[in-house]
Formats: C-alpha cells, sequence, structure tokens
C-alpha cells in the first residue's frame, strides 16, 4: 500500500521560514510568532505507513499460527524483494528523503505475503516483490504516482506467470505443526516444483466446484485453507477498526464494499437458498476483508472524495460478486480493485463536490 | 566515383530499415502481428517472412507502376497489388505447413492492413526506382523479421523454455505462463522499447560530446 505525501503541516510556521530564508535575519527571532493551529497531529506519510505495518502485524501473526514457518519465510522473501528495487533506486536516484525509511516497501511486501499461497516457492514470492515495486510502483514515477496498488500488481504478475503455483492451497495448522514446511518452498529458482505437498481447496473454491460451504465460526477464526491473509476475517476487521478509528483509511471505502457484497449475496441467496451460501459466507471468505481494509483503501489509487469513495466501493463489491457468481475463477477480489483503480481518475472528475453557491 | 555514391546510397536503403529506422523498434508500426503472433520463435520467423515476401514484391511493383497509376486511386491499388501477394503468399504457407498456417490464422490475411507495406509502397517505392525501391523493402522487411524474432525468442524461451521448438532451458524449467499470453507480448515489446531507445540516447549524448569536443579544439 502506498500512500500520497501529505502536506507537511508541521513545517507551515511563518517563523521558520524567515529564519531558513538566506536573504531575511539569518539570527533565531527572540519572540515566536506563529498562528493556530498549535497541536498538530503527526500524520506525514511515514507515521501513516507505520501505523499500517502495525496494523498488519497480528495479520502476519495469524498467518504465521496457521501456516507455522512457511509464513515467516514467505513474508521474509516477499519484503527482500520489495526492498530490492526500492533500495536500488534510492542509490541511483538521490531521493531528498530515502524510500526505504517510510515503510512503503514494506506494507508493499507484507501486503504481497498476505495474498499468496503458503505452499509458493520462495523465489516466486521475491520475484513477486520485485515486480510489484518495481513495475507497480517505480516505473510509474514513484510513491503517490502509481496507477495500480503496486502489491496487486505483482500478485496479478505472478498469477498470470504461475497460475498453477498460486492456486495450490496447503492445508492449515495449529503452532502443533509450526515447523512443517507446506509445500517445495526451496524450489531452485526458475526450477519447477516437486509437487507432492497436500493441498486442500479453499472455502470459495469448495463453494463453487463441490458446492460444499464451510462454517461461518471456521471462517471468523481463520481455521480455513487459503492466502496467508485470507484466513482471519475478524483480525483483519479488528484491524481495519483502529485504522478507521484513527483517520487512517477511509471507512467509506470498505463498508461500501462490504455493504455491496452482502446485498448482493442477499439477493442470490433470496432467489436460490438451496444452492447458494448464507450472505455472511461470501464477506468472510478469500481475500474479501483483506481487499477492502488494507488494498482498496490506498490512498494513492482511490478516489478523493467521499461520494466517489462510495462508488469506488460500490464498483469493487459488484465486480467481486460478478466474478464469484459468474466467472472462471472462485476468486475476484484483485481483479475487481485492479479494475477499480483504472476507474479511479475518472471517478475522481464525476464525484466532485459542488462548489457553494454556484449552479 | 559516381559508382562508390550509388553503392553507399543502395546500402544506405537496405541498412536504415533494418536499424536506423527499424519499423517496429523505432517507427513502431504495424504492432498488430507483433504482439499477437510472437508468442514462438517459429511463428514469428514465418510471419516476418510472410511479411518481408510481400512487402518486397509489392514495393517491386508499386514502383515499376508507379508512372501508369492515377494519383486518385494509388490508394487502392497499392492495397490491391498488396492483397494479391498476401493471397499468394497465405497458398505458400497452406502448401508448405498446414499447422503453421493454423497457428498464425487470420494474420496471414490481415498483412494486407499491414501499414508497414502501405507505408512503404506510398512513401518510398512509388516515388523511386525500382532498385531503390526493392532495397528498401528488403531492409524493411529484414527489420520487421528481426524485430518479430527478437520478441518472439525471449517469449519462447521463458514462456516454453525452448526456442524454435528445442528445449534450451532443461525439463525442470517453470514456464513463466504470462509471456505466452498476450500481455507477455506487452512485457517483451517494451523491455525491447526500452532497451532501444536507451541506446538512442547513449548515442545522442556520445554526439553532443564530440560536437563539444570539436567545438574546443
Amino acid at each position: 500500500m502506498v500512500f500520497a505525501p501529505q502536506p507537511m503541516v508541521n513545517s507551515y510556521s511563518p517563523t521558520l521560514n524567515f529564519s531558513e530564508n538566506e536573504n531575511m535575519n539569518t539570527q533565531q527571532p527572540k519572540l515566536l510568532l506563529t498562528t493556530s493551529p498549535f497541536l498538530k497531529p503527526r500524520q506525514d506519510t511515514r507515521f501513516i505507513m507505520w501505523q499500517v505495518n502495525l496494523a498488519l502485524l497480528p495479520v502476519a501473526l495469524a498467518a504465521i499460527y496457521y501456516f507455522g514457518v512457511s509464513a515467516i519465510l514467505i513474508i521474509v522473501a516477499c519484503v527482500a524483494g520489495a526492498l530490492l528495487p526500492e533500495w536500488l533506486h534510492s542509490r541511483f536516484q538521490s531521493a531528498a528523503i530515502s524510500p526505504l525509511k517510510d515503510g512503503t516497501a514494506l506494507i508493499t511486501g507484507l501486503l504481497l505475503a498476505l495474498t499468496l499461497p503458503p505452499s509458493i516457492p520462495l523465489w516466486m514470492a521475491f520475484l513477486g516483490g520485485v515486480s510489484a515495486i518495481g513495475i507497480g510502483k517505480l516505473l510509474f514515477g514513484g510513491i503517490g504516482y502509481n496507477a495500480f496498488n503496486p502489491a496487486l500488481v505483482g500478485r496479478a504478475i505472478l498469477q498470470a506467470a504461475f497460475p498453477q503455483a498460486m492456486t495450490t492451497w496447503a492445508p492449515h495448522t495449529d503452532l502443533n505443526g509450526f515447523s512443517v514446511l507446506r509445500g517445495d518452498l526451496f524450489a531452485l529458482p526458475f526450477a519447477q516444483r516437486s509437487v507432492d505437498a497436500v493441498t486442500e481447496a479453499t472455502p470459495l473454491a469448495k463453494m463453487k466446484f463441490d458446492a460444499m460451504i464451510t462454517a461461518l465460526p471456521d471462517l471468523l477464526r481463520g481455521s480455513t485453507a487459503g492466502s496467508l491473509g485470507e484466513t482471519s476475517a475478524l483480525i483483519i476487521l479488528l484491524a481495519g477498526v483502529y485504522l478507521a478509528s484513527r483517520r487512517i483509511l477511509s471507512w467509506r471505502i470498505p463498508v461500501s464494499i462490504l455493504a455491496t457484497v452482502f446485498v448482493l449475496a442477499g439477493v442470490t441467496y433470496w432467489l436460490a437458498p438451496d444452492t447458494q451460501p448464507q450472505p455472511l459466507f461470501h464477506l468472510f471468505s478469500g481475500g474479501l476483508m483483506l481487499g477492502a481494509v488494507f488494498m482498496a483503501t490506498d490512498p494513492v489509487t482511490s478516489p478523493i472524495t467521499q461520494r466517489g469513495c462510495v462508488i469506488f466501493g460500490i464498483g469493487i463489491g459488484v465486480i467481486v460478486m460478478v466474478i464469484r457468481l459468474f466467472g472462471g475463477l472462485p476468486e475476484g477480489v484483485m481483479y475487481s480493485i485492479l479494475i477499480m483503480n483504472a476507474m479511479t481518475p475518472l471517478i475522481d472528475r464525476v464525484a466532485q463536490p459542488r462548489i457553494y453557491g454556484t449552479e | 566515383m559516381a559508382n562508390s555514391s550509388t553503392e553507399k546510397q543502395s546500402t544506405n536503403d537496405f541498412i536504415r530499415g533494418l536499424w536506423e529506422e527499424n519499423p517496429v523498434f523505432v517507427q513502431v508500426l504495424g504492432m498488430c502481428p507483433v504482439l499477437a503472433v510472437s508468442n514462438t520463435a517459429t511463428n514469428a520467423l514465418a510471419m516476418g517472412l510472410a511479411t518481408a515476401f510481400v512487402l518486397m514484391m509489392s514495393s517491386t511493383l508499386v514502383s515499376s507502376l508507379r508512372s501508369f497509376i492515377p494519383k486518385q486511386v494509388r490508394i487502392a491499388s497499392f492495397i490491391l497489388i498488396i492483397a494479391t501477394f498476401v493471397t499468394v503468399t497465405e497458398y505458400i504457407i497452406q502448401a508448405i505447413s498446414i499447422e503453421l498456417h493454423k497457428a498464425l490464422g487470420a494474420f496471414i490475411s490481415l498483412i494486407v492492413v499491414n501499414c508497414v507495406i502501405l507505408g512503404r509502397s506510398e512513401a518510398f517505392a512509388s516515388k523511386n526506382t525500382i532498385g531503390r525501391a526493392f532495397l528498401d523493402a528488403a531492409g524493411m522487411g529484414a527489420g520487421f523479421t528481426f524485430a518479430l524474432l527478437c520478441l518472439g525468442a525471449v517469449r519462447e524461451i521463458l514462456g516454453s523454455g525452448s526456442l524454435f521448438g528445442v528445449p534450451v532451458l532443461g525439463t525442470h524449467f517453470e514456464p513463466w505462463v504470462v509471456m505466452i499470453l498476450p500481455s507477455g507480448g506487452f512485457f517483451t515489446l517494451a523491455g525491447w522499447l526500452l532497451f532501444f531507445n536507451w541506446r538512442k540516447e547513449k548515442k545522442k549524448i556520445q554526439e553532443k560530446r564530440a560536437k563539444a569536443a570539436l567545438a574546443e579544439v
């Protein structure tokens, strides 16, 4: 997740500007004359990014609980992959502030890891991290300029390049199975995996292909197969509430996504209660929670206005349900967010608030 | 003296299309077959050769008929000439290999509307002698084939681990499926364009430096 550089509220103080100006009096002013506000919340990019990282921590811990050492290795590989192009870029392009310190690459790597299956070879995870930052962010001009969510760009590239590895899901365990590798994680780079790992279908795949519905408590707790971060809906929801309460994410986006999915799932359940799952199943299964809370809310790639956020969220919800119900894939959160990312400039133009006093 | 200058001109006509004004990497023309049928090196080579053949034959014919074709109907006449050779090419490919014909599909017929061919007829062949028109067409055709081969080789090696159907990366290679898909075509083309633009920029800087050095002397 990459955030636009916020205007630095901290530096707004006339005295400071005076003392920085060479032509003016270079002495320290005796009397500080400043206007309100005097108490300013810290709202720069770095602070926001580290708050998001903090909120992602419990989600990552849940992934480690369910998938053990594999989860740790994949997270490390993704973060390392995401940091590499950022580091190279900051070396060749003398940036004023090292982009490594603002934590954006860390978020991208962490989010990418959370969307990957626990059995993916580490070299693929690393490659995903490199392409997420390299292609998804730096090629577009770096922080604040990327049109698409970098973590999802990385995942989309991996999904297109290695569809088989990206759709093989290892079953979850608890801490007892901590040291069990979930697949051929240490496959040599560019070499095929040995496919003898135990696999299990995700709740959405079970629903779509086998008409089996996973119980709701399992989905909430996260004791299901799936990506690293697709497990516990409850933890992600709590992290989202924390970020929304600190005003770090716009609550309108996740709420409108979840409401749209809930309404559409309710309609399909009402039309065909025998074959369709309860609406809550759609809310808590798959990557919807992670996508709605952590990926759709990326301020760079989502609309600015409040009305725009709602349109954006509804669009994502509709596309998710269309892909889940009618598409060939069991899950469509990634593509729906990427499609709506592309719509964002358009939404921003349409959803401008009316200026007071004009027609 | 005159002999050497015409010789130089004819090599120029040829090299220009192959390198300096490469239809794909420099002019970025005729992208449809470039992206569509470059998923394997074999397809790319066949497509490139077919286009080069049509280009050479039609340019020669257009050049030889250039004083007979009225200005008002020249585009229609060019298209007619090109279409004739495309039909010939299609039958030839069908006779050589029915599989190749299937793999290339509609893109053989679509050579008719390839803007490289019409572009060379309009911009060069209709204004120059037969010899120069043929050399120009040969250069452009070779450049087009070269570009397609560049794309096809990269996409086949990464996408299926083979080159011209021969495995080169061993049996344990995990293929990058994306490279065979249409998006892989865009990625590969972007990579090659990056390379060529980088080279061009470097050359420009070198020329500037040389000029500056001359001015100092």
